[in-house]
């Protein structure tokens, strides 16, 4: 989904496009140039992988509005960079959110919590932090925002895999061998369309009621793996993907509308209502003909 | 009395068997697949998941094998329709078994060797076997390869439109299985209808 086009013409309605212009015309490419004084050319050289920003997916961001220098170093402004930046502090995410009343809802204190109590935060402690996942350049809620649930699975999904299917990102953290996800996986049914149709985060997450996406990873021996926590009535998935859309759109009689109108497949939790109330009458009505007419006919034997 | 009919032959018997405990089978665990709960089962998930996909694969094969049977024995004349005149057949069945049937009348469609099925009987049978069947058998393996399923239908997902209709047909056979069940019990005798269907003898009114 995307609801600009991110053309030289829209991008010029952010309001710090064209300040942040001076930074992406280097940081938004693979290679940068720069007029060498000292030999009098001009040099060309490959921007380092790490400082490349991708203007589209910044435009797209939720950080999108902010000039580059509102979290980075006014010195960044000249160039050459000066060397002592490169051991800048970035801003962790409640530096900006944690007392702001107007991202209250989002709950940034009780993420923080979460993921404190996570694997992520108690294995690796403070080398983990909020960026590992959400990269503050591109990153966008997808959860309230996307209307298809293969989407966000898809955009959540490539969050974990970042780290999970790349051995290069992993072991920054940790000297271990990267386990195979595809062959770990190997117990779940219809394993692809598992991992298209479900976040790695409804299994790998415990469940929190009052918050939208939970931050608590829990270790693999707490995964979810009995297939009826999620294939029945009380759907954990209710809780969790579908928890944005079946809060919108729940009715009164309990019909999952709003899930049924999307693209969600579960067996058991996207049952009819009334088909349900039907069948079940229906099959009263048959059980009460049978009971009736075989004791009239016992009865009637008896005479 | 009139003469006790060799109507169910042997092999047709043994369809009829596995079928019944088939479709029990795949109601049961059906039944509870759908109503499933962390908390409460009927039957565990993944195993009732396990038993419905046997059963429903061998279920296919017995399918087969009925209609083979019907091919290549004279049974299969007994689900020919003639469209002609079905309604007023029908309405006077429907009367028979709403009134008649209580005031000792004489069936109007008696079985005899021609005519297994009254037209009633016939009008189901075909729409359960010919019709319901497939489309289940159909839906089912539909679910067993799901990766086939992924287009976009009328705006949702394949795999909620196979659901659905799977669902809704199994649901319907499941009440037809109940209905048949509740029928046999108006034979000569309460049970003569089961007995037919050990020995293969049609025993008359």
């Amino acid at each position: 989904m995307s609801a600009f086009k991110l053309d030289d013409k829209t991008r010029k309605e952010f309001k710090n496009a064209e300040s942040n212009e001076n930074c992406l015309k280097c940081h938004g490419q693979s290679k940068y140039s720069y007029d060498n004084p000292e030999s009098g050319q001009v040099v060309f050289r490959r921007m380092y992988s790490e400082a490349i920003v991708n203007r589209d997916l910044f435009y797209e961001s939720n950080h999108r509005q902010f000039k580059c220098t509102d979290c980075h170093a006014e010195d960044y402004d000249t160039f050459p960079h000066p060397g002592r930046l490169r051991m800048e502090t970035p801003y962790a995410c409640n530096d900006c959110h944690g007392d702001d009343p107007a991202y209250e809802k989002f709950k940034f204190m009780q993420i923080e919590e979460e993921f404190l109590a996570s694997m992520h935060s108690t294995k690796h402690s403070e080398d983990f932090t909020c960026w590992m996942c959400h990269n503050p350049h591109t990153y966008k809620i997808s959860a309230r925002t996307e209307e298809k649930i293969k989407d966000i699975v898809a955009y959540d999904n490539a969050i974990c895999l970042n780290c999970h299917g790349d051995i290069n990102e992993y072991q920054l953290l940790t000297t271990k061998v990267n386990p195979n996800i595809i062959k770990k996986h190997d117990w779940l049914p219809n394993q692809a369309l598992h991992f298209t149709s479900i976040r790695c985060i409804e299994c790998h997450a415990r469940t929190s009621d009052s918050l939208l996406v939970s931050h608590n990873i829990q270790p693999k021996s707490k995964a979810v793996k009995r297939c009826v926590e999620c294939h029945s009535t009380n759907s954990i998935l209710m809780a969790s993907l579908y928890k944005f859309s079946v809060k919108e759109n729940r009715s009164k009689t309990g019909f999952y509308n709003g899930v049924i109108m999307n693209e969600s497949y579960v067996i058991g939790a996207n049952r009819n209502f009334y088909l349900g109330i039907l069948s079940m009458a229906m099959f009263a009505i048959v059980v009460a003909g049978i009971i009736i007419h075989a004791s009239l006919r016992i009865l009637k034997r008896k005479k | 009395m009139a003469e006790k009919l060799y109507l169910y032959p042997l092999w047709l018997r043994l369809w009829h068997g596995i079928n019944a405990i088939l479709i029990l089978c795949l109601i049961i665990t059906g039944v509870s697949m759908q109503y499933s709960s962390p908390n409460f089962n009927l039957i565990r998930f993944d195993i009732a998941v396990s038993f419905h996909n046997i059963a429903g694969m061998i279920l296919t094969a017995n399918y087969l094998l009925f209609l083979i049977g019907n091919i290549v024995t004279p049974n299969g004349r007994y689900y020919k329709m003639t469209f002609k005149g079905l309604f007023d057949r029908l309405k006077k069945q429907f009367v028979y078994y709403t009134m008649g049937i209580f005031k000792h009348e004489n069936p109007p469609f008696p079985v005899i060797k021609e005519r297994k099925f009254n037209p009633l009987q016939q009008f189901t049978y075909v729409g359960a076997m010919y019709i319901m069947v497939p489309i289940v058998i159909i839906t089912g393996w539909a679910y067993l390869y799901p990766e086939l399923l992924l287009t976009k239908i009328m705006g949702g997902g394949g795999l909620k439109v196979n659901d659905f209709i799977h669902v809704i047909i199994g649901f319907f056979l499941s009440f037809f299985m109940f209905v048949h069940v509740y029928f046999c019990t108006i034979g000569a005798t309460f049970v003569s209808n089961f007995k037919s269907m050990i020995n293969g003898f049609h025993e008359p009114h």
